[in-house]
């Protein structure tokens, strides 16, 4: 369950462009792995994020993961629900279980990203 | 690292697999909340096979025992369980493990699988009793029911009514679908449960019999991620972890442990004295945290602005629905105390234990 219109951090984040704005979660691959998300961290509306740097933590019982960064910008919005429902992540990652919106300063880092099709390629060698 | 017998059944059960205590151990099958509720709701299905077992058998068993442990050993009955500490001569914490006495002069200790060999050494070094001490950890295999429905489970497989009539902390010595096992009430989640102990070459039959009426029952099997949590919930300490080398009984909140009207055993001298002082470096204390974020093995407890130590074990509880665990703190005064959580101090509280 790959989307075709989203591009992906090798670190499993997704990101959803509209025009300047890109909407962030983590990939149904990465929740499968991690499961049993209990604890979601994110950044405050403001603050700046940049490329392929931490910006939150994901907690499951077993341990923490740390969110990346796929592109650089201002978080604009972030999905508070998850404060209370981390779950939603788990049980759709690609739709209610969004982490942030960012208004992209360098929208040309998107290219940098993979595609669906290298995404799954990459997914296969790390668990190969 | 080192597997146990079961190991090709676990991946083909697809488990994902984790290293302890230099073990590759199925970590979980499904998920560990799952498998946590399924212990607590219905029976789960452990492979324990990694854990130690250490005999000490011969003229001199009885004294080598008592010489080694804090608990008293000759408070013992043939067929049951003692749940003791091998302390050092500083009273620190060698390791944790239950003893099993079979007959007089006959014991068998389970220990922790990272100390097997650091504990067989131990037990030889200070064995003048001339006793058979003998490691059989490899040719022993141990499997666990836990949960309300291991006695229906085990029921179908062992003769007449003896699931009944074991009682907590014993054991007996018979059969579980033909295999001879040692069939033990013990276990290290909170339920009502069983350990299997059998030859490390029955171990994929006894799995075998006993999963598919595991599974009927509604319960599955359990990995070392669900044992964690399960034991925290119960309040049960974790090696390594809650208490060391450099912990004392009583630091680790185990003094009902320490009998020191027994006869000599190593360490009591230094055990006598702090427990006539009360001078404790530290105590292990209970918590849960008063929001989602999790505090974990290693990080800082305060108070007041002003560090007290460090939180051993902590998880989210799957059956409580919050962030629990246990922290080692040199003094507290009140309930109230900081965690720091990646750099931001979270609100917790000190609770009695066990959680559930």
């Amino acid at each position: 369950m790959i989307p075709d219109n989203l591009k992906y951090n090798e670190s499993h984040e997704w990101v959803r462009q509209e025009d300047d704005i890109a909407t962030i979660g983590i990939t149904d691959y990465a929740q499968s792995e991690i499961q049993d998300i209990v604890y979601v961290e994110l950044p405050e509306v403001g603050t700046q994020l940049t490329h392929k740097t931490e910006f939150g933590v994901i907690e499951s019982v077993k341990a923490a993961f740390d969110l990346y960064a796929p592109v650089s910008g201002e978080v604009i919005e972030v999905n508070e629900t998850l404060l209370d429902a981390p779950e939603q992540v788990n049980e759709s990652p690609y739709d209610d279980g969004w982490f942030l919106k960012i208004k992209m300063s360098d929208p040309s880092e998107l290219d940098n990203l993979l595609d669906a099709d290298s995404y799954q390629a990459h997914i296969e060698a790390e668990h190969a | 690292m080192k597997r146990t017998p079961l190991y090709e059944i676990h991946k083909s059960l697809n488990a994902k697999f984790t290293e302890f205590g230099g073990w590759e151990m199925p970590l979980q099958y499904t998920s560990i909340v799952k498998e946590h509720l399924a212990v607590r709701e219905t029976v789960g299905l452990f492979d324990l096979s990694h854990m130690g077992e250490i005999d000490v058998q011969g003229q001199g068993a009885n004294d080598l025992v008592q010489k080694l442990c804090t608990n008293d050993v000759s408070r013992l009955t043939d067929g049951q369980v003692q749940y003791t500490l091998l302390c050092n001569e500083n009273g620190g914490i060698v390791d944790d493990l239950v003893i099993y006495k079979h007959a007089d002069n006959d014991y068998t200790l389970v220990v922790n699988a990272a100390n097997i060999e650091k504990d067989f050494e131990w037990i030889k070094t200070h064995n003048d009793t001339g006793a058979a001490v003998t490691d059989s950890s490899d040719d022993t295999a141990l499997i666990a029911l836990q949960g309300p429905r291991s006695m229906d489970v085990l029921m179908g497989f062992t003769p007449g009514q003896l699931v009944y009539e074991i009682k907590f902390f014993r054991f007996e010595v018979s059969r579980v679908a033909g295999i001879g096992a040692a069939i033990s009430r013990t276990g290290y989640t909170g339920e009502i449960g069983f350990e299997l102990y059998v030859e490390a070459s029955d171990a994929e039959d006894l799995w075998d019999a006993l999963y598919p009426a595991v599974i009927e029952t509604g319960g599955q099997p359990v990995g070392l991620g669900a044992r964690d949590t399960l034991r925290l919930e119960a309040g049960l300490r974790l090696y390594g972890m809650d208490m060391d080398e450099n912990t004392t009984p009583y630091e680790a909140g185990l003094g009902r442990f320490v009998k020191l009207d027994t006869g000599d055993f190593i360490g009591k001298d230094v055990l006598l004295a702090q427990k006539e002082k009360g001078d404790l470096r530290k105590k292990l204390v209970g918590f849960h945290t008063l929001d989602r974020a999790v505090a974990r093995c290693g990080y800082d407890v305060y108070q007041n602005g002003s560090p007290i130590g460090k939180v051993t074990s902590g998880a989210p509880s799957p059956s409580l629905k919050c962030n629990i665990g246990f922290a080692s703190i040199s003094s507290n005064t009140g309930k109230n105390i900081e965690i720091d959580i990646r750099g931001k101090l979270h609100p917790a509280e000190i609770v009695k234990v066990p959680f559930i």
